[in-house]
């Protein structure tokens, strides 16, 4: 690949991580909403109280208008792995292709029960209407699992051999699915779509309860808020176990990763953690030094030995700041949602009811913008922390990436449309919030699609 | 058949199916851009947004579908194509997303003039789309893409004669199968009125995509003649004589209110088309590039075949359950309430004696997850713990949510 490709090689990766970043918060709500409005639904069919039927209804045009914009951020995405990576598509498509042509199929389950779900609420009875639902479910739980085989498979690679700048010998089944990162960036993934959403969905009633000033909640609020709640809560504790797990995964197949994680310059015995601070100058500046924590945690040996960033040459290391900043602000948030899932759970067993104080509140409000932070900044730690490799040790970005120019214009025209798509959302999900659900429904509200 | 031409077999009949099912879509934004704004034109507008909201995004995946079997299956051939037709592909996919919010916008709009602007983005991005993605198409078939990274120009690849003019036919088709279709939706309602208006849009669309269809002949013979040629002898030509008759039967049927299988003609009209296409150019995918050179290895077609084949099994059954419920009026709007009796008497959610129980095994699963997942090594035992700590969110969740329920009675 010549200096010209490299030129656009840094435009490509802002349009690739801005697409990302706009599909991945959506699609939280895609495998978790679902499941949120199945449960109120179950509710309402085992006890016939019009409540619960009220609450999936308004969920229900919320997921609704989600998912158009899922879909359609993910449909930029498809289309970017041509426009902006063709060499990576055209030297691996064979081997992981496979992964993104199944996924196509949970797409049509989902976007054909959703059409279904969406349209069918006072059309079918309401136990095929329950049932229409739970395709949408599963399908959001295959998808991801593709996508990600696939992502997992670009971070640990397998099943094919190069020769001479082709894949050769290619097993696609053995490539996706016989990855041992795929189980723990999977299950990862899967809690944090559960913990985002839930939070944000909790964090809007609890402003609406923190605005309230002491009028109490009606109990269509308190419902509304106990069941995201809930989940978030639970999933929190069980994301910092799942997280650490991946940690070590990273540790034993691309330490070059976990170096620039951790600002490990060289290779050492019984290295220690460092929180916070800077990387300088081959050492992490202004950070508490926390003695062979890290060698403990990634090897669960205090004096194991940890291969540092030396191992491999400056050109062969990804932007350490970047990535370790991310990597901190993540394993933060994701600390801090622990602690008050955990504050929630102990209020809930010990006293038998939901934690009283306007900060418990006030902290929920703000756990659902952490937990989207946390989610986009493991995602930059994964995908940036690979750097300078789309394919580790195998291809490069800059050999990856499309040699037409004009990157910026079509990065530009992207980002000016996807601002004018985000203040769409905005503007209605605040008519959604706002306006009531008539019976039945009038025209206008009923096409939510 | 040789086993590296069946994923192309499915790419053209996904690229069939996109063609007839998300082009009724396209040319249902064409029609609201033609019926213009205010009051005047609402009903039309309005007609064309019911008709194709619930089926849309399930239209839409037959493009997902065409790239995904592409990239796997002709990975180069794909990676030639997206490099050097970078832009029409890039238009297409910006007019995608602006259709798409405009379909999630229109739920939330109050007035009519908000429904305007939202529907004139929404017209707007539904010409751009089709014609963006038939210069594609054109470009590919006047051997415009060679192979290679970005190989071919990115500007004059796609504004030769041949693409520009496929693009316009893509339009011309798109909103003449649009008006058979809201036609034939029209009267399936009873909505006579708007069944007449659409069925005199239906002939003259007719018209036009027919004449369009011959102006192209014009153009490829004058700007790619080997284009022309091929389209005009062997199999080929037998695929532009049944789409012509077909398209000139949908108008016969359409003239005759006969619009059930104008819908079907209308599509064999178009499944023509592309099959002759296919057979124009075989057994070149691109410029010196043959489909058996661009295929992907033995193991990954077999996986295709199977993938898609199994996927099928599970695809075309939702589908059809997708469209009959469409088709019969069951997911129609308007009136007939039906508030959904329940369907239980009130009932106990979960007896309050079994939240304690289930507690208490939440516990125990999050412990055995720690236990397994964080201090274990073995790699079964990690499966024993993630699968323990998503079944303590499960487990603990029901053994919450319920009292918290009862206690906000
Ligand atoms: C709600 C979101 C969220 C939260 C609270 C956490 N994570 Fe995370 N993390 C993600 C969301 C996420 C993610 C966005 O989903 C990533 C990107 C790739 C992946 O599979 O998950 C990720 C990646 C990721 C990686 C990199 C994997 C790789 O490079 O291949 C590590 C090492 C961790 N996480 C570790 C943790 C730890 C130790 C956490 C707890 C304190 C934690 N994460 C909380
Ligand atoms: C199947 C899943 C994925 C595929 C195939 C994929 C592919 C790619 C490719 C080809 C690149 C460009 C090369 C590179 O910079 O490494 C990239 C970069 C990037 N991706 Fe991923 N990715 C996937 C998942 C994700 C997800 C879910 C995110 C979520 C936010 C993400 C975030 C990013 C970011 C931020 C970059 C830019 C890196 C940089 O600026 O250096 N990726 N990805
Ligand atoms: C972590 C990575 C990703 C996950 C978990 C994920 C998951 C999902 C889910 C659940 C949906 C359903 C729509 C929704 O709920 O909003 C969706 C939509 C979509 N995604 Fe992603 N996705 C990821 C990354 C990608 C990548 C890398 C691509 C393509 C290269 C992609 C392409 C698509 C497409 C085309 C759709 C639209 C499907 C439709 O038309 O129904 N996604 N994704």
């Amino acid at each position: 690949m010549g200096a010209a490709h490299q030129a656009y090689l840094l435009e490509a990766r802002q349009m690739q991580a801005l697409s990302f970043a706009v599909h991945i918060p959506l699609v939280c709500f895609g495998i978790a909403f679902p499941a949120m409005v199945l449960f109120c639904e179950w509710l309402y069919l085992r006890t016939g109280d019009e409540l619960y039927r009220t609450l999936a209804r308004r969920w229900t045009r919320i997921m609704a208008a989600l998912f158009a914009v899922g879909v359609i951020t993910g449909t930029i995405l498809s289309f970017e792995m041509g426009l902006l990576w063709p060499n990576f598509t055209a030297t691996f498509g064979g081997v992981f292709g496979l992964g993104f042509a199944i996924e196509g199929f949970s797409f049509f389950l989902e976007a054909i029960f959703i059409g279904i779900y969406v349209y069918g609420w006072n059309r079918l009875s309401p136990r095929a209407h329950f049932w229409s639902g739970v395709p949408i479910v599963i399908a959001g739980m295959t998808g991801s699992l593709m996508v990600i085989a696939v992502n997992a498979w670009m971070n640990h690679p397998g099943g094919f051999r190069m020769v001479h700048g082709h894949a050769v010998d290619v097993h696609p089944l053995k490539a996706l699915f016989a990855n041992s990162f795929l189980w723990p960036e999977l299950s990862h993934m899967y809690i944090a779509g559960y913990m985002v959403t839930g939070f944000l969905v909790a964090g809007a009633y609890a402003i609406g309860k923190l605005r309230g000033k002491g009028r109490p909640p009606t109990r269509y609020e308190r419902v509304a808020l106990a069941i995201p709640l809930t989940i978030a809560a639970l999933a929190s504790p069980v994301q910092v176990l799942v997280g650490d797990w991946v940690g070590r995964d990273v540790a034993e197949a691309q330490p070059v990763k976990l170096a620039a994680l951790e600002g490990l310059a060289h290779t050492t015995r019984g290295a220690p953690e460092h929180l916070l601070g800077w990387y300088e100058n081959e050492k992490v500046k202004y950070g508490i030094e926390i003695p062979k924590l890290l060698s403990l945690l990634a090897y669960h040996d205090p004096d194991a030995t940890v291969q540092g960033l030396d191992t491999v040459p400056k050109d062969r290391q990804p932007p350490i700041n970047v990535v370790r900043f991310a990597f901190q602000a993540m394993v933060g948030i994701g600390t801090a949602l622990a602690l008050l899932g955990v504050w929630l759970l102990f209020v809930r067993v010990r006293f038998g009811r939901l934690p009283r104080s306007p900060w418990f509140y006030r902290a929920v409000a703000l756990a659902g913008p952490g937990a989207l932070v946390a989610l986009i900044a493991g995602w930059v730690t994964t995908e940036v922390g690979r750097q300078p490799w789309v394919v580790y040790h195998v291809m490069l970005t800059s050999e990856a990436v499309t040699g037409a120019g004009g990157i910026v214009v079509g990065y530009t025209a992207l980002a000016l449309v996807y601002l004018g798509v985000a203040c769409g959302v905005v503007w209605i999900l605040r008519r959604l919030a706002r306006s009531e659900l008539r019976e039945p429904d009038p025209p206008a509200t009923a096409s939510a699609a | 058949m040789h086993l590296y031409a069946i994923p192309l077999i499915f790419v053209l009949i996904g690229l069939v199916l996109y063609a007839v099912l998300a082009g009724a879509d396209f040319g249902a934004g064409f029609w609201q851009l033609l019926a213009g704004p205010g009051e005047r034109g609402a009903p039309i507008r309005d007609y064309a947004h019911k008709a194709m909201a619930p089926v849309w995004e399930a239209n839409h995946v037959w493009l997902i579908f065409v790239l995904t079997v592409t990239w796997t299956a002709y990975p180069s051939a794909f990676g030639a194509i997206a490099s050097t037709l970078c832009v029409p592909l890039f238009i297409a996919g910006l007019g995608i997303v602006m259709r798409g919010a405009t379909y999630a916008l229109r739920a939330g709009t109050a007035s009519v003039r908000e429904q305007d602007r939202v529907d004139l983005v929404f017209a707007l991005s539904s010409v751009l789309t089709p014609f963006a993605l038939g210069t594609v198409v054109g470009a590919i078939a006047a051997r415009q893409v060679p192979t290679g990274n970005a190989a071919g120009d990115i500007l004059s690849s796609w504004t030769g004669a041949t693409p520009l003019m496929i693009g316009v036919l893509a339009v011309a088709n798109s909103a003449y199968i649009a008006a058979v279709f809201l036609a034939a939706d029209a009267h399936r309602t009873g909505r006579h009125e708007l069944e007449e208006e659409l069925r005199r849009r239906a002939l003259l669309a007719g018209l036009v995509a027919g004449a369009a269809a011959v102006a192209g002949l014009i153009v490829v013979h004058a700007d790619a003649h080997f284009l022309y040629t091929r389209l005009l002898s062997g199999g080929a030509l037998a695929a532009v004589i049944v789409s012509a008759l077909a398209g000139a039967g949908t108008l016969a049927l359409v003239a005759a209110r006969r619009y059930e299988l104008a819908r079907y003609s209308a599509a064999l009209a178009v499944a023509a088309v592309i099959a002759g296409w296919a057979l124009a150019q075989q057994p070149l995918l691109l410029k010196g590039l043959t489909v058996q050179q661009a295929a992907a290895p033995h193991d990954t077609l077999v996986l295709v075949v199977v993938a898609v084949l199994g996927g099928g099994l599970i695809l075309f059954p939702s589908l059809a359950l997708l469209f009959r419920l469409v088709l019969g009026g069951r997911l129609d709007h308007g009136e007939e309430p039906h508030a959904a009796a329940p369907a239980a008497g009130p009932a106990q959610l979960l007896a309050v004696s079994s939240a304690g129980l289930l507690a208490r095994v939440a516990g125990a699963l999050l412990l055995t997850g720690f236990g397994t997942l964080t201090i274990a090594e073995a790699g079964w035992a990690h499966a024993i713990g993630i699968c323990a700590l998503l079944g303590f969110i499960v487990v603990g969740f029901f053994a919450i949510v319920p009292a918290q329920l009862a206690e906000s009675e």
